[in-house]
Order: structure tokens, then C-alpha cells, then sequence
């Protein structure tokens, strides 16, 4: 399997710099490297991606000759580097390891001249072309200044820059670097990035197992996720991270989205999601009126769904950045039955059910109909309904309903409300859970907000019918199973 | 300053100091020589070459009779010097420093690759057992009176590089030897060996004093034939390792880094080891176990001269030596004479703990 785009690019067949074939590896009994097959184009900038364990280093460590695989081939500038010696390979490759503990204390000169080794005879004198080799790798790293000192008395990310100049003195078309931004700080990150772009940008190809999912995107032409073992998806960054794929390879929930500020795409890892731990909200806005209910909610533990909203519409892209369960319809269109049912089940889901200050029209009227079946209804008011009615009659009626029995908060007292009444609602969850199998619940004695009458249509289920008129008695329908 | 240039100044000046502490050492003893009378006769003694004849023939093994070139040599000096004095020199004293100065030369050589291979600033030459395996070879012979060509020597060189060799196939595995497993097999093999010597120790009998007197590391008794033999096997290990120094540099980056760089790293790993195991089996068969020579000198040279093997190599190789005459010295001139292994000891740990505290000694 190939995972070559056909034409120009980063994983060109034309000519390419580096060319996997079907390798596999096994260490001991485990398959670190799955038939693995990659085309990486002269120049440019190849970002390894994956779960710890994927086989990222392995795959380097395969690429620079120093693990032979089991199947397959690896070809460099069209020769086979495991056919080679370990001296004509690193003429071919260059390795810019993993910062390691340096014990030893040779001057920063001297490291960087041990990169001269794949070029020197053993008999064979210090020539100029090895000085000239050695100061344009230092001058290039920025590292002259730091030429005598001892490689043990300067920072991390100057080390790095130590060892990327011993690469570069090496002098081969392909660079590789394992974690070449690991234990580095924000500033020695980018700077080291900018270095490795400038280098690609200059005719040398690259291939760097990266962690961090965005500074790989942002500097990589192309990215390989690998997961266990297998290419899952190999191409530009914006088809390699999808939430999808994200998921498969790293078990993780995360985000992406586009930065707002370098345009890159850019994903945000949210934490596993919790429905038990605060409870969980659903937010109904749109035009940008959820998100800062969407962020408060998110920052305070809560497991969000939103919708349903256009996409592209502000409060989209917030209720994505935060992780939240979305619903949303295409551009400038009405919210149609299907979504309305997704957000029926949402909001049946929820604990609490927030509706922010929204202009109402024709297109999300269904939303509000949706939120007015809320067990527990929080409304937040900035501006009256009447300014932000346009659905004429059938917005005031739904907004009567809404009145009927949600709260009304001002924007600042939302978490704390929203926190009362989740609190609320998990005493309830628990009575239920308490008396399951007792035949008939009690009554709700924490109803200190709006009624809490019978739901008699209603039997055995904690979910509350749809039925309109039966709307105002959510909150009490699961106290009433059985 | 470059390297060569730092490596010939360095290795000049500790030549003078080996010279230096020879001569001082010669004129120390029993009866005291001035040292300007030790450098006459010394002086005296140096052979000059001037041709070469061919008389007589050598029948070798494979080679069946060939004829021996023999050098001529002249003694361009006629210092007059009084007789007893050239006797005591020559024959008793110069021996045992010469063959001081070779075992320090080569046991702080085999010390300086083995910290720089192992990366760990507590190996010394006998960490793949080759130590042990000299004292089993050793005390067997003297224990059992065995009778084999070469005798006690070449016992315990044989099973000192048997040792070795059995600790490194030991520690291989798939082609690959891993340093850290390479260690702890030493370790192992060393623990089982120390029990072997043990158990032919409470065998040994009357031979006790002689065994012991072996096990704690002796120049006493050296002959020039012992000389003769570490002069022709010396070199030419020594000069491989020389050859390799910058291979050794690039190891010191870790094995991984190296092979990037372009070093056959089993390759090379073999090679060094063989030959440091080699270089330590010469030395320790005929002056028995003499420690912390070739701990405590590649520290305090790289100290002074980095950690660059270049450098190192050779100045570690001039400093061992010079270190062991100084001590066999002192081990000599008292009252009574103690194993020399006793005197490197005493210097040598109380030395390395100040170095420690004081934070000096670093990993190679």
C-alpha cells in the first residue's frame, strides 16, 4: 500500500529522496513497523506524527540504516542504505537525535567536527573543505559563539542547535530529526522549526518525528500519522488531522480547527469526556452569543453539546474549540427535522439547558422549541425578546414557554445557577437510582424553582415525552418511572 | 592549538617526566645512586644501531629455517662509572622499572579505552573479568604445579583472554553487544572466578604465601625477559588503539549517534575491546593484579587534557607509567617489600575519593 499522491508535492514519484518499501520490522516478538511504504519528494518537509509507540523512532532509525528491516527496502537518493556501510550511508543521511544527557565535555568545535567522520579516511588529515564544512554548519546554526565552550556548560536549546550543525557538517541531502522540539522551550521550538524550514527551503529533505501535533502542521508539508506500526493517513496537514483520524490513532478527543492567526490547522486535545463529572449543558446561541456561555461552561468542567447552528457561524467555531457536541446545518439554512431531532436528544441528555441571548427567526425557531422541553432551563437576557424577534407571533410563543419555566440570569450568574440546578439534577438522578425497583418514585422535594407537576403520560421511561403540552413537566419525569 | 600539536607537546613532556622518575627511581634502593651516575649509566647502555647481519638461522614453525637478522650495535658513550653501581642498575633495578613503566603503560592505555567504551567513569581494565581470568590461570598453576609452555605467564594471558572473549559472547546477542549487558556479565563472570580462586586458594597448601603474593600485584623478581615480552607485544595493540581514538571520541556520543556518523559500531566495539583485553592479559600476566592504575590515571589526565582520545590516549598511556615506577618505587624501598598493588591502592583510593569530592571526576 502506497500512500504516494500521484503528481508534484511532498510525496512526488518522481525522483523521490527518500522511497519506503513495504518495510516491516519486528524487535523481539512485537511489530513495530507494519509494511510501511512512503515516497518522500527532494526538499521537503515531512512530519512524522503519531502515539507514543507508533513507531515514529523506529521508522528514523530505519531510514538512517542503523535498524535493517525484516521486508522491504528503504532507498536514499535511490540506494539501498542498508546495503551500504554505516560511512557511505551517513554520507546519504544525517540524524539529529533526541537531545540526550551529554556526559562528556568536548568543545562545541570538536562535536560539530565529529560530523566530518562519514567523510575521512582513517589516515586521512583535516582538510579545508572540512573546515569550510564545519564553519558554514556553526554559522548556519548560529552556533560560532558557542564554539569553544564545553558542550556540557550550554542551555538545551543551544545543544540542539550543536547537534543539528554536527548533521549539517555531514553534508547529505536528507536530514533527520527525532523530536527535535522534545524538552525544548516555545522560543528554542519555533526557532529550531524555522532553522529546519530554511534548510528544506534550501534543497535539503527532511523527515521529523514531531509530538506536537501543531508545530508539525504548521511546518510540514506533509505529515505521516503513523499507529501501530501502519500508516493511517499520510498527506498535507489538513487531510492527516481530522478528528477522525485523531481519534483512531491517538484514542483522544481533540478539535481542529483552522489557528486564527497562522491559518495552519490546529488542534486542541480535550480531555476525556466526562459526563458524570459536572454534568452535562447544552447551549443554545448562534451569532456568536453561545461562546462565551460555551468557553464559561467548558472552562468549568461541564460536558457541552450546541446546536444546532450554521456552519461557519461564530459560536460553531467556539463550541468546536471547546470540544462540544455539535449540531449544525448547512450555511444560511433553516434547522430542518433532522437536526431538530439531534437536538431534542441533546437536550433530553442534558442536565441543564442554556439558551443565550439569540435573535430568533424562522430558520432556529425549531432550537427554542427544542430547549423548551428542557428539564432544567436557564435563559440568558441581555437585550428584551423584542429586539431580537424576528419570527414574529410564533417567536413570542415560544418564548412564553421558555419564560414559563426557565430562569432567567443575567450573563454573569450563569455558572452559578447552571451549577445549582446540575446539582440539582444529579440529587434527582440519584433518588432514581436509589428507589429503581421500589415501584413508584416519591415526589421531587428539591423543586425550588418552577413546578414540578405530574407527568402521567410518562410510564417508565426517564425521558420525557414530546408531547407539547407535557413540555412544562420535564424535570420531574424520570422522578416518576416505574 | 591544534590537536596533533596539543598531543606531541603533552606526550613530550610526560616522556621527559617517565625519564625523569626512571632515572630518580634507579638511584633509589639499598645502596644509593646520585642520579647524574644512573644517567651515565644509563647513557652507556643506550645501543645504537648500526647495521645488520645476517648469521646463523632460526628454525620457525612455519616457516622452517630462516636466517636471523641480528642489529649491531655500538655504545657511543664511555662514561666511566664504578662497576657495582652498573650492576645494580642494569640488572637488578632496571628491570623491575622498565617492566613497572610497560604494566603502568598499559593497564592506564586499556583503563583510558574501557571508560571511553563503557562511557562510565568506574571502569577500569579488568570490568570483562580479564583480571580474574589471569589470577584463575595463574593460581591453577601455581596450585596444581602445572608445567606448560610459558609458563605461569602464559597461563594466565591465555586465561585472561579466554575470560574476555567467554564474558563478550556472553553479553552477544543477534551481532549486537550492548555495553551495559557487556558490564554485567564482567560482573558475573567475576563473581563466579573470584569463587574459583577461593575455592583453589584453600586448596593451595603450601603455595599460599606464593598465590597471595601473585593475587596482590608484584613487580618483585622482574627479569628482562619479562621486559623483552611485553616490548614485543605492546606495541602493536597499542598503536591499533592510537588509530582508533577518534572512533572512540565519536562512541562517546552513544552508539546510536555514532552509527550515524558513520562508525561500524560492533565493529569497532570488537576491536577495542579485543585489544584493550589483550593489552590488560599482558600486563596482568606477569606483574598479577595491580589496581586502580587504570581508574585513577585517565581521570586525572583527562583533567588535564580533556576528553578528546587523541590527546588522552597516549598522555594517559606516558602518565601510567610513570605513575607505576613512582610506586613500585615506594612499594621497594622500605624496610620490607609490599605488593605494589598495595601501594597504587593506598594512593589511588584516597586520591579518587578527593577527586570525587571534589567533583572532578566526570563520565568520560
Amino acid at each position: 500500500m502506497s500512500d504516494s499522491d500521484s503528481g508534484s508535492g511532498p510525496f512526488s514519484d518522481a525522483d523521490p529522496a527518500i522511497r519506503l518499501d513495504g518495510v516491516s520490522l519486528s524487535l523481539g516478538d512485537t511489530r513495530i513497523l507494519d509494511s510501511v511504504s512512503i515516497d518522500v519528494g527532494e526538499g521537503s518537509f515531512v512530519g512524522l506524527i503519531g502515539p507514543n509507540g507508533a513507531g515514529k523512532t523506529t521508522l528514523l532509525r530505519t531510514l538512517n540504516g542503523a535498524l535493517a528491516p525484516d521486508e522491504g527496502a528503504v532507498r536514499v537518493a535511490g540506494e539501498d542504505v542498508h546495503a551500504l556501510s554505516s560511512k557511505a550511508a551517513s554520507r546519504l543521511v544525517a540524524t539529529v537525535p533526541q537531545t540526550t544527557s551529554v556526559t562528556f565535555d568536548f568543545p562545541v568545535r570538536e562535536v560539530v567536527k565529529m560530523g566530518r567522520t562519514p567523510h575521512r579516511g582513517r589516515f586521512e588529515g583535516w582538510r579545508e573543505r572540512d573546515d569550510a564544512a564545519v564553519e558554514s554548519a556553526m554559522r548556519r546554526t548560529a552556533v560560532e559563539s558557542l564554539a569553544d565552550r564545553p558542550v556540557t556548560a550550554v542551555s538545551g536549546g543551544e545543544r540542539q542547535r550543536v547537534l543539528i550543525a554536527r548533521a549539517l557538517a555531514q553534508e547529505t541531502p536528507v536530514l533527520l530529526l527525532d523530536e527535535p522540539t522534545a524538552s525544548l522551550d516555545i522560543n528554542h521550538q519555533v526557532r529550531t522549526l524555522e532553522l529546519v524550514s530554511d534548510l528544506v527551503a534550501d534543497g535539503t529533505t527532511a523527515v521529523a518525528a514531531i509530538h506536537d501535533l501543531n508545530l508539525a502542521a504548521h511546518y510540514c508539508d506533509a505529515l505521516v500519522l503513523l499507529s501501530g506500526g501502519r500508516i493511517l493517513s499520510a498527506g498535507d496537514p489538513a487531510t492527516v488531522l481530522t478528528e477522525g483520524n485523531l481519534r483512531e490513532a491517538f484514542d483522544a478527543e481533540a478539535v481542529v480547527s483552522r489557528h486564527p492567526v497562522t491559518g495552519s490547522v490546529y488542534v486542541t486535545a480535550l480531555p476525556p469526556s466526562s459526563d458524570d463529572a459536572n454534568g452535562r449543558v447544552h447551549v443554545v446561541g448562534g451569532g456568536g452569543t453561545g461562546a462565551r456561555a460555551l468557553h464559561l461552561l467548558s472552562a468549568a468542567g461541564y460536558a457541552l453539546s450546541a446546536g444546532a447552528l450554521n456552519e461557519g457561524d461564530t459560536d460553531a467555531e467556539a463550541a468546536r474549540r471547546v470540544g462540544a457536541d455539535l449540531v449544525t446545518v448547512p450555511p444560511y439554512s433553516p434547522v430542518d427535522d433532522a437536526a431538530r431531532a439531534a437536538v431534542e436528544s441533546r437536550v433530553e441528555a442534558a442536565d441543564v439547558t442554556v439558551v443565550a441571548d439569540v435573535e430568533v427567526g424562522d430558520g432556529n425557531l425549531a432550537n427554542l422549541e427544542a430547549a423548551a422541553e428542557a428539564d432544567r432551563l436557564v435563559l440568558v437576557e441581555e437585550r428584551p425578546f423584542t429586539e431580537r424577534n424576528y419570527a414574529g407571533d410564533d417567536g413570542f410563543a415560544v418564548y412564553e414557554r421558555l419564560r414559563e419555566h426557565g430562569q432567567v440570569v443575567e450573563p454573569d450568574d450563569l455558572l452559578s445557577v447552571v451549577g445549582e440546578l446540575a446539582c440539582d439534577s444529579f440529587r434527582e438522578r440519584d433518588d432514581s437510582t436509589a428507589d429503581s425497583g421500589s415501584g413508584s418514585g416519591p415526589d421531587s422535594d428539591s423543586d425550588s424553582g418552577e413546578g414540578g407537576s405530574s407527568a402521567d403520560d410518562a410510564p417508565e421511561t426517564d425521558a420525557e415525552s414530546t408531547d407539547d403540552d407535557a413540555v412544562g413537566d420535564g424535570r420531574a419525569a424520570d422522578l416518576f418511572s416505574g | 592549538m591544534s590537536v596533533r600539536t596539543r598531543a606531541t607537546t603533552w606526550s613530550l613532556g610526560l616522556s621527559g617526566l617517565l625519564l625523569l622518575v626512571v632515572v630518580v627511581s634507579a638511584g633509589i634502593g639499598a645502596v644509593t645512586i646520585p642520579p647524574r651516575t644512573v644517567a651515565a649509566i644509563l647513557a652507556d647502555a643506550v645501543p645504537v644501531p648500526v647495521g645488520v647481519s645476517f648469521g646463523g638461522a632460526t628454525v620457525l614453525p612455519v616457516l622452517g629455517a630462516v636466517p636471523t637478522p641480528t642489529l649491531e650495535f655500538v655504545s657511543p658513550f664511555a662514561f666511566s662509572v664504578p662497576r657495582p653501581a652498573r650492576i645494580i642498575v642494569l640488572s637488578v633495578r632496571l628491570p623491575r622499572i622498565l617492566l613497572a613503566a610497560l604494566v603502568g603503560f598499559a593497564l592506564a592505555t586499556a583503563g583510558t579505552v574501557m571508560q571511553g567504551f563503557f562511557r562510565n567513569p568506574m571502569a577500569d581494565p579488568s570490568i570483562v573479568g580479564v583480571s580474574s581470568g589471569a589470577a584463575v590461570g595463574a593460581v591453577a598453576t601455581i596450585v596444581l604445579s602445572l608445567s606448560i609452555p610459558f609458563g605461569l605467564e602464559g597461563a594466565a594471558f591465555v586465561s585472561a583472554v579466554v575470560t574476555a572473549f567467554v564474558v563478550y559472547l556472553l553479553a552477544s546477542e543477534d551481532g549486537r553487544t550492548p555495553v551495559a549487558t557487556l558490564l554485567l556479565a564482567g560482573v558475573a563472570v567475576q563473581t563466579f572466578l573470584g569463587a574459583v580462586i577461593s575455592f583453589l586458594l584453600l586448596q593451595s597448601g603450601e603455595s599460599l604465601r606464593q598465590v597471595v603474593f601473585w593475587l596482590m600485584g608484584h613487580l618483585a623478581g622482574a627479569t628482562w625477559s619479562e621486559v623483552g615480552m611485553l616490548t614485543l607485544v605492546l606495541p602493536l595493540p597499542f598503536l591499533l588503539l592510537v588509530v582508533h581514538a577518534r572512533d572512540l571520541n565519536v562512541l562517546l556520543l552513544g552508539e546510536e549517534d555514532a552509527h550515524a556518523l558513520g562508525i561500524e559500531v560492533e565493529r569497532t566495539k570488537q576491536l577495542l575491546l579485543a585489544t584493550a583485553s589483550v593489552v590488560t592479559a599482558a600486563a596482568v600476566s606477569v606483574s598479577g593484579v595491580i589496581g586502580f592504575v587504570g581508574l585513577v590515571v585517565p581521570h586525572m589526565l583527562r583533567l588535564l587534557v580533556g576528553p578528546d582520545h587523541r590527546v588522552l590516549l597516549p598522555t594517559s598511556a606516558l602518565a601510567g607509567a610513570s605513575f607505576l615506577v613512582a610506586t613500585d618505587t615506594v612499594a621497594r624501598s622500605g624496610g620490607a617489600e609490599i605488593p605494589v598493588g598495595v601501594v597504587t591502592a593506598a594512593v589511588g583510593a584516597p586520591f579518587f575519593l578527593y577527586l570525587l569530592r571534589t567533583r572532578e571526576v566526570r563520565s568520560p
